[in-house]
């Protein structure tokens, strides 16, 4: 028997889309930012194995040239990432919808279980609930990783009068590097997101979108029911 | 008549449902969509103290500026200083627009326009009666760049009181230019008269070089490298912003830190 079981509150999927759009719009005028002094790479030993960014890339984006641009953008849609980051985690905290999303004490364990489950090698099926143990880790980290975007991307824009939080950072120059490496942390997020949201399913995406899932429900026998009741 | 409403069946919730869901969706993408094409293709606004950015984005950006600045500037806010040791020797060269070569400071006057319209002509050694300050701090290139550096001249405070600019002061903003004109900066007047706000004239315990501005220019902590105009030679107070020239091409024309 199909059951419309309730998946994601209406206000969970709102600040979800309209994160989307404004993170990519964020991350394309940083590109635009970041191509005025483009000096990261990722070296070890002497050889560099990643350059941040080959020219190809740049050409193929139309990054060169548009630093005013890219911080006239960036400086806009911040407000909107700050502001619907900030309503989410309000509404989470109010509803007590932080329940499904902070990792618990069995997290941990049962994230490496989820992984090994995903990759084939397990093939018992790890407790799901509305997110998995990997999703919570998952889900919360880029909770976390939002706010650190805020307090780096605070720390740039105004070190002097935020002097305290450039020196959380570690400093204006690493501040800088974070707000960089956390960019990348998305764009490795948004990779995998994509990967697990494809092999879920439409079921799945679809409820990001309608709230519901649907669901079919074997009806319990009866007397396994009354048994339940004697029992208790 | 109304008539008696009927229980929907499972199959008619999930198909209303996911219509008005998609429904709304689609508005939105559309909606969202049209309105970056909108914003990515709106016009520059017409050139003036500022040019080059967007309509919308230079309205966002001023207030964007002024919200900051409210909320956080104070003059008791100071750029994190280092020791000398820490100063780069290699100290780092962008641009020399306005200041090209070297110009003999024998030849050199700071012209400096009174509120009254009366040009005072100071010579480098007049300016150098002020006491020296020295800072060692971190400056910052709007491109992302930073580097250590070590400068000294005359606060900007400090030759307010020593030539008797006080009324000047009270103004909102400070416009520097260089002697050929080529560059030049509008700057507020809190972060002017910042105390680290210095008019240098030494940088590593020697007197300026040439691609760094000498005889005399301007470092101020508060603000982006594109602000610290090199090689001064006009000095006037307005209570309108003067003419910039990175807020010519884009960027904001405050530039603080």
């Amino acid at each position: 028997m199909k059951v419309i079981k309730e998946k994601h509150p209406l206000i969970m999927r709102w600040t979800h889309w309209v994160n989307f759009p404004v993170l990519t719009i964020m991350i394309w005028s940083g590109m635009l930012i970041y191509w005025a002094n483009d000096v990261y790479s990722i070296t070890i030993f002497g050889h560099t194995f990643v350059q941040f960014f080959p020219e190809w890339f740049y050409k193929t984006l139309h990054i060169p040239q548009r630093l005013a641009e890219g911080m006239a953008f960036h400086f806009l849609f911040m407000w909107f990432f700050v502001l619907n980051g900030f309503f989410y985690v309000l509404y989470s905290i109010i509803s007590g919808e932080w329940r499904y999303l902070l990792p618990n004490k069995h997290s941990f364990k049962e994230a490496w279980q989820v992984l090994l489950h995903d990759l084939h090698i397990r093939k018992t099926t790890p407790p799901q609930g509305k997110y998995n143990a990997a999703q919570r880790i998952a889900y919360t980290a880029i909770i976390v990783m939002g706010f650190g975007s805020v307090i780096t991307g605070l720390a740039i824009y105004k070190p002097v009068q935020f002097y305290y939080l450039a020196w959380i950072c570690g400093g204006y120059h690493l501040a800088r590097i974070w707000h960089f490496v956390l960019t990348i942390g998305y764009v490795l997020f948004f990779l995998v997101h994509i990967i697990q949201v494809i092999l879920a399913g439409w079921r799945n995406f679809q409820s990001v979108v309608t709230g519901f899932e649907v669901v079919d429900e074997q009806p319990e026998p009866v007397v396994e029911t009354i048994n339940e009741n004697e029992k208790a | 008549m109304k008539k008696p409403d009927k229980e929907l069946t499972t199959d008619q919730k999930i198909k209303r449902r996911s219509f008005i869901s998609f429904g709304i969706f689609g508005a939105y993408v559309v909606g969202g969509y049209s309105a970056w094409r909108w914003l990515y293709k709106s016009p520059d606004e017409t050139e003036g103290i500022t040019a080059g950015a967007h309509k919308p984005l230079r309205k966002a950006l001023n207030k964007t500026e002024i919200f900051f600045r409210r909320l956080t500037f104070s003059e008791n806010h100071l750029v994190k200083t280092y020791p000398k040791e820490m100063a780069a020797k290699d100290v780092r060269h962008n641009s020399d627009i306005g200041s090209p070569g070297v110009m003999p400071p024998e030849k050199w006057k700071l012209n400096v326009t009174k509120k009254n319209g009366q040009v005072m002509q100071l010579t480098l050694d007049q300016i150098k009666e002020i006491p020296k300050t020295e800072i060692v701090y971190d400056f910052k290139c709007v491109e992302g760049w930073d580097q250590i550096q070590h400068w000294a001249g005359a606060r900007f405070v400090d030759f307010i009181k020593h030539f008797g600019l006080e009324e000047e002061a009270k103004l909102d903003y400070v416009g520097l230019e260089t002697p050929d004109k080529q560059y030049y900066v509008g700057i507020d007047m809190p972060s002017a008269i910042h105390p680290q706000t210095i008019l240098a004239y030494e940088m590593n315990d020697k007197p300026l070089q040439g691609r760094h501005g000498q005889p005399l220019r301007l470092i101020i902590p508060v603000k982006y490298g594109i602000k610290n105009l090199k090689r001064i030679g006009f000095m006037n107070f307005s209570n309108t912003r003067p003419r910039d020239y990175w807020a010519e091409q884009g960027y904001d024309y405050y530039s603080g830190l």
